[in-house]
């Protein structure tokens, strides 16, 4: 007996044409679907690991260091990067930054007691942040890392604590500035127009307690101009100049901060990042162009730090997903939830995300809302996105997703879901475990009367 | 469930509605819907038919069908 076999079937839709103004920029994006990463399939990662799943790629981690490093390099002698803690600390990350020689930067005591796990040297960890507390401040003193001063008050806690003891701590101020960008971030350091900076500076070098190593600045986050960047770096070298010629002290270096955006696509633009974003080089030239011109000695040319974190791990992170069901909603639009929502995906609140389908799909696309799974309104991934036909049970790849997520995620309703990282021979290791109830519950306890 | 009388729709999925100048583009499976609603079959023939073909199971074609018919009633084809 013959038996025909069936026909591949297809959710059918149907799709309004508009008619009116050509949209230049097409509407679709997704022309392949992403199967793998670094050659490991996503049906594989998710069957092992689990959905969601966080996936690391150490090359393009690796990669993204040694291009950023190169820019400065090649332009600039004295070069020195410091991995921003909070941008990504699962140590497994911090570890392939610091094996490529990156210093570490953090801003709260457990992230300063992490970088010291990790294997950092004292010297080489930079302490930022508003909140030092007095024990964070003496473990930095006794590891002789690098101080950098946020405020009066940590100033005048910093001299009282070093008193008793017979050293000599290494700090730095952090200068706030106006560069023409708005926000003014002048809520971190001392402000540079008003004379703050110079105030710190001279109480500083009056108090005798302090060895005055370098001068910070951080104007903000997400810089989409490099110029900002040329004003910052001429501000500092003003003040190292002033420090040099006035107290006769030479600052040993230019912490220029972070701040280089990644090309993720931020709300509301009307551009995709890929297109609008500067590149490292772009800030690298500014940045050495502005220090170089100065006029400072040639062995008196101060080191250049910088404390990159978004830039150089958003592209290597991805998060992995399951679609759990497509809807329809009120005014006829498809929305479809996924596995994860915002509060595994923070960065959804800023950016639209890059979403691809993991497996094959025919030309036909939906505009639709994609939803999380969280039992919120808030919950939404892309408020509007077109993509290919999506059934339940398909996986997703979320783009550009390594920076700030893994630290700032949350375990609400849903739990925090496994970290894995593609070594650079292809092989995935979990570096951070889903979470479970009993991980949960472990600071949880339960008064007598209640039990 | 009936399609609009004055729906006029090509074998590569286009509709269009003369009464209102909306035109659609339908993919394969929603052009073979739209079809056989035009020659009047009702739901229950349509998905028989569609079982016989395709390679789908009862319960997700129920839903699909469910969601096609509610999208051509928002597009404002049906009668």
């Amino acid at each position: 007996m013959i038996t025909m076999e069936k026909l591949k079937y297809e959710r059918p839709v149907i799709r309004k044409m508009n008619t009116g103004l050509m949209n230049k920029f097409g509407t679709r994006t997704e022309f392949e679907p992403v199967k793998d990463i670094d050659g490991v399939p996503v049906k594989s990662l998710i069957r092992q690991f689990g959905s969601p799943l966080f996936v690391l790629s150490e090359k393009r981690i690796r990669r993204n260091y040694q291009s950023a490093v190169r820019a400065f390099n090649t332009r600039y002698p004295k070069v020195q990067f410091a991995w921003s803690y909070k941008t990504n600390y699962i140590n497994a990350v911090c570890k392939v930054f610091h094996q490529e020689g990156s210093w570490a930067e953090v801003v709260s005591g457990f992230e300063y007691r992490k970088a010291l796990g990790n294997g950092v040297p004292g010297e080489h960890i930079i302490f930022n942040g508003p909140d030092k507390k007095p024990g964070d401040l003496l473990l930095a003193v006794e590891n002789n890392s690098l101080i950098h001063i946020d405020h009066f008050d940590e100033l005048f806690l910093l001299l009282s604590l070093c008193k008793p003891l017979n050293r000599k701590p290494r700090v730095a101020i952090r200068v706030n500035m106006d560069t023409g960008v708005y926000p003014l971030w002048d809520r971190f350091g001392f402000n540079y127009e008003n004379g703050q900076a110079w105030t710190a500076i001279t109480r500083i070098m009056e108090s005798g307690k302090l060895n005055l190593v370098g001068l910070h600045c951080h104007i903000g986050t997400f810089m989409l101009s490099t110029s900002a960047y040329a004003v910052a770096a001429r501000k500092l070298c003003d003040l190292a100049s002033r420090c040099k010629e006035q107290l006769q002290v030479a600052v040993q270096y230019l912490d220029l901060g972070g701040g280089f955006p990644s090309t993720n696509t931020l709300k509301g633009s009307y551009l995709p990042g890929i297109d609008t974003v500067p590149s490292v080089d772009d800030f690298a030239e500014v940045i050495t162009t502005t220090i170089l011109d100065y006029g400072f000695r040639p062995d008196e040319l101060p080191l250049l730090i910088l404390e990159s974190g978004r830039v150089l791990i958003d592209d290597a992170g991805y998060l992995l997903g399951t679609v759990i069901a497509n809807k329809r909603l009120s005014d006829g639009r498809r929305a479809t939830i996924l596995d994860f929502g915002v509060n595994t995906l923070f960065t959804s609140f800023w950016y639209e995300h890059k979403i691809s389908p993991a497996q094959d799909f025919t030309h036909h696309t939906e505009d639709m809302v994609l939803y999380g799974p969280l039992c919120m309104n808030i919950d939404v991934v892309r408020e509007n996105i077109n993509l290919p036909l999506l059934e339940p049970g398909d996986h997703v790849v979320t783009h550009k997703v390594g920076a700030y997520n893994m630290t700032q995620w949350m375990q609400f309703i849903s739990m925090r879901p496994a970290v894995v990282m593609i070594d650079q021979g292809g092989q995935p290791h979990v570096i951070r475990k889903a979470e479970t109830l009993d991980y949960l519950q472990v600071p949880e306890s339960m008064p007598d009367h209640l039990k | 469930m009936k399609l609009k009388p004055n729906i006029a729709t090509s074998e590569n999925g286009f509709i269009f509605n003369p009464a209102t100048g909306d035109s659609f583009m339908a993919n394969v499976m929603a052009s073979e819907i739209v079809n056989h609603l035009k020659k009047e079959k009702s739901i229950p023939e349509i998905r028989l038919l569609l079982l016989e073909k395709y390679d789908v199971e009862q319960q997700q074609l129920d839903r699909d069908l469910d969601d096609l018919l509610q999208q051509l009633k928002e597009a404002n084809l049906l009668d």
